[in-house]
């Protein structure tokens, strides 16, 4: 028997690996996507950004990215600082090269670091394994299904054996069949390679089953409402999905989310 | 068995039955109708000379240019050879020209702002209006034909070209980045890609222009009797009231217009065929 530690306990234990400290962030065009967002992600997290459209949670991510800088604040990395080399990053859509076959596609990032095909074989015949694509290596992404082309970039973001992985909605397109099974399968992979997730979503259901803490955000302007801790043992499956337990942490976060949504239309409200 | 050859029947609906046909004739009907209109047409041609008892040097009959076509094959053909060899060459500069301006307004905003009026220019200017100017300053006959072509050609490959380098996905621009891609990987292995459905569509035009270059910038040339192209044995055969030579060459440049678009278009296709949307085929 695995000795099973609820996340309370191992989140506890777990060291810090970015803080994002008093971050805030304007665009010219004159809105405040995020404004004063303080959160610390720990090594090993598997965190949900949860909120309404608009809060700014793809925001966060491109920072923590570096793909953009905050106008406030900053971001703060204990320990080592994890470079945009050293982590992957999933888009909403599958974002691949249509005219590149699935191999192609999973090569790119190892491709850009100077590796070539043959070197990069190996790793990228267990990774596409992982995601249940081996056979389609030479397939081109019109050939696939939504779930695949998502698998195949779940694979190009994992296959440089990234530390921190972020992931902006990726399966928000997907139907709830497909949805589950890759939630099954990024769970299984963030444990079997000690990854750190931050995981945009507007699914509640999604967000706890994933997740060990979510981080509630509210609108108008982009802020950390709250957060919590999901309080139920790893690993998580279909027993785990249609348990009572389940129901009330999806019930708990379903609250904190409704608080967060009123909270925006409130700040929208006063504003007008 | 028969209950699954039964299924087999009945998998096909009338609808389904109906549009299969109708594809078919669609199929068919590209070809054949066409070319029906084209006989007809040329049946018309001929019935019209013969009717109106037209003389052969204002309207000479089909079956007069036909044997034009044949008589003087050798002169018309050597003179398509050379209207030809100005094309390629012409079309193949467009090319380089037009990809490699492209790459470099694709390098920073700033050149691309300060250089592409010019192109404009060049190309919203009448080749007729500046020939005279090439004729003053190039000596060599090719040359001048070569920029004539080259100028009136390389438009569409430049301007398509580099709409195709900016309109990269903006996410995979992103993960470039993010893996340290450097400037030449981002060309190579993402805008350039990118750009190819947007270049082919370029060279698609640039092809038939690089035609229409050749024969006009023959044609200036040709008035001053410098040139051995189609164009020169047009004008020659309009001096000495040669109507069906002058037809034969005109059909000839023609067929061949349509032969570099079917070409292109083809090698389009070829290039397409397996990512890009425009050369897919419908699967329902
Ligand atoms: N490049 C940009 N320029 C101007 N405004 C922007 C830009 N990117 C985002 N915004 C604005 O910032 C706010 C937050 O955007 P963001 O994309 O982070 O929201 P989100 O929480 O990811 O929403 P969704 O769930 O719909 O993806 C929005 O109001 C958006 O209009
Ligand atoms: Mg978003």
């Amino acid at each position: 028997m695995l000795a099973l530690q609820t996340s309370t306990e191992r989140s506890a234990t777990r060291a810090p690996l970015l803080s994002l400290r008093g971050v805030g962030k304007a665009f010219s065009n004159g809105v405040t996507a995020l404004s004063g967002v303080d959160m610390t992600i720990r090594q090993g997290d598997f965190v949900s950004l949860l909120g309404p459209s608009g809060c700014g949670k793809s925001t966060a991510l491109r920072i923590i990215a570096g793909l953009s800088t905050p106008t406030t604040g900053g971001l703060d990395w204990h320990g080592e600082t994890i470079g945009q080399r050293d982590l992957g990053f999933v888009f909403q859509e599958p974002t691949l090269m249509p005219w590149a076959s699935v191999f192609d596609n999973v090569w790119l990032p190892l491709r850009l670091r100077g590796v070539s095909r043959a070197q990069a074989a190996a790793e990228i015949g267990e990774m596409l394994e992982r995601v249940h694509l081996t056979g389609f290596e030479k397939a081109v992404p019109r050939e696939l299904s939504g779930g695949m082309k998502m698998r195949v970039s779940i694979a190009r973001s994992l296959v440089t054996r990234p530390k921190l992985l972020l992931m902006d909605e990726p399966f928000a397109a997907l139907d709830e069949i497909t949805r589950f099974k890759l939630n099954d399968d990024i769970l299984e992979l963030w444990q079997d390679r000690k990854l750190t997730v931050v995981f945009v979503t507007h699914s509640v259901f999604e967000s706890v089953f994933l997740s060990n803490r979510i981080i509630v955000m509210a609108a108008r302007p982009g802020r950390v409402h709250g957060e919590f801790d999901v309080d139920a043992p790893y690993p998580r499956d279909e027993r785990f999905r249609t348990s009572a337990d389940y129901a009330a942490l999806c019930r708990d976060a379903s609250e904190a989310l409704l608080g967060a949504i009123n909270a925006s239309h409130q700040a929208y409200r006063g504003r007008a | 068995m028969t209950a699954i050859d039964q299924s087999a029947t009945v998998a096909i609906d009338a609808e389904e039955v109906r549009r299969v046909r109708r594809e078919r004739a669609e199929r068919i009907g590209r070809w054949v109708l066409p070319l029906t209109i084209m006989a007809l047409a040329i049946f018309a041609w001929d019935r019209i000379c013969v009717w109106n008892e037209i003389p052969h040097y204002i309207l000479p009959r089909p079956g007069v240019v036909l044997q034009a076509l044949y008589n003087d094959a050798a002169l018309l053909f050597s003179s398509l050879l050379v209207t030809l060899r100005i094309t390629f060459l012409g079309l193949l500069l467009a090319v380089a020209g037009g990809v490699g301006l492209a790459v470099l307004f694709a390098q920073s905003k700033w050149v691309e702002m300060s250089f592409f009026p010019f192109a404009v220019v060049l190309q919203v200017t009448p080749i007729v209006a500046i020939f005279p100017l090439i004729n003053i300053y190039v000596d060599n006959q090719t040359t001048k034909l070569l920029l004539c072509a080259w100028i009136v050609a390389f438009f569409p490959i430049l301007s398509n070209t580099t709409l195709g380098l900016n309109s990269a996905d903006r996410n995979l621009r992103d993960l470039f980045a993010l893996n340290g891609a450097t400037r030449w990987q981002e060309l190579w292995l993402l805008r350039l890609p990118s750009a190819m459905p947007y270049f082919l569509g370029g060279l698609k035009i640039a092809g038939g222009l690089a035609l229409i270059g050749a024969v006009v910038a023959e044609f200036v040339a040709g008035a001053a009797g410098q040139s051995s192209g189609l164009a020169s044995r047009i004008i020659e055969a309009g001096y000495r009231l040669n109507a069906p030579r002058l037809f034969a060459a005109l059909i000839l440049i023609s067929a061949t217009g349509i032969v570099i678009f079917l070409v292109l278009s083809w090698v389009s296709h070829m290039m397409l065929r397996r990512w890009h949307e425009s050369a897919l085929k419908q699967e329902r």
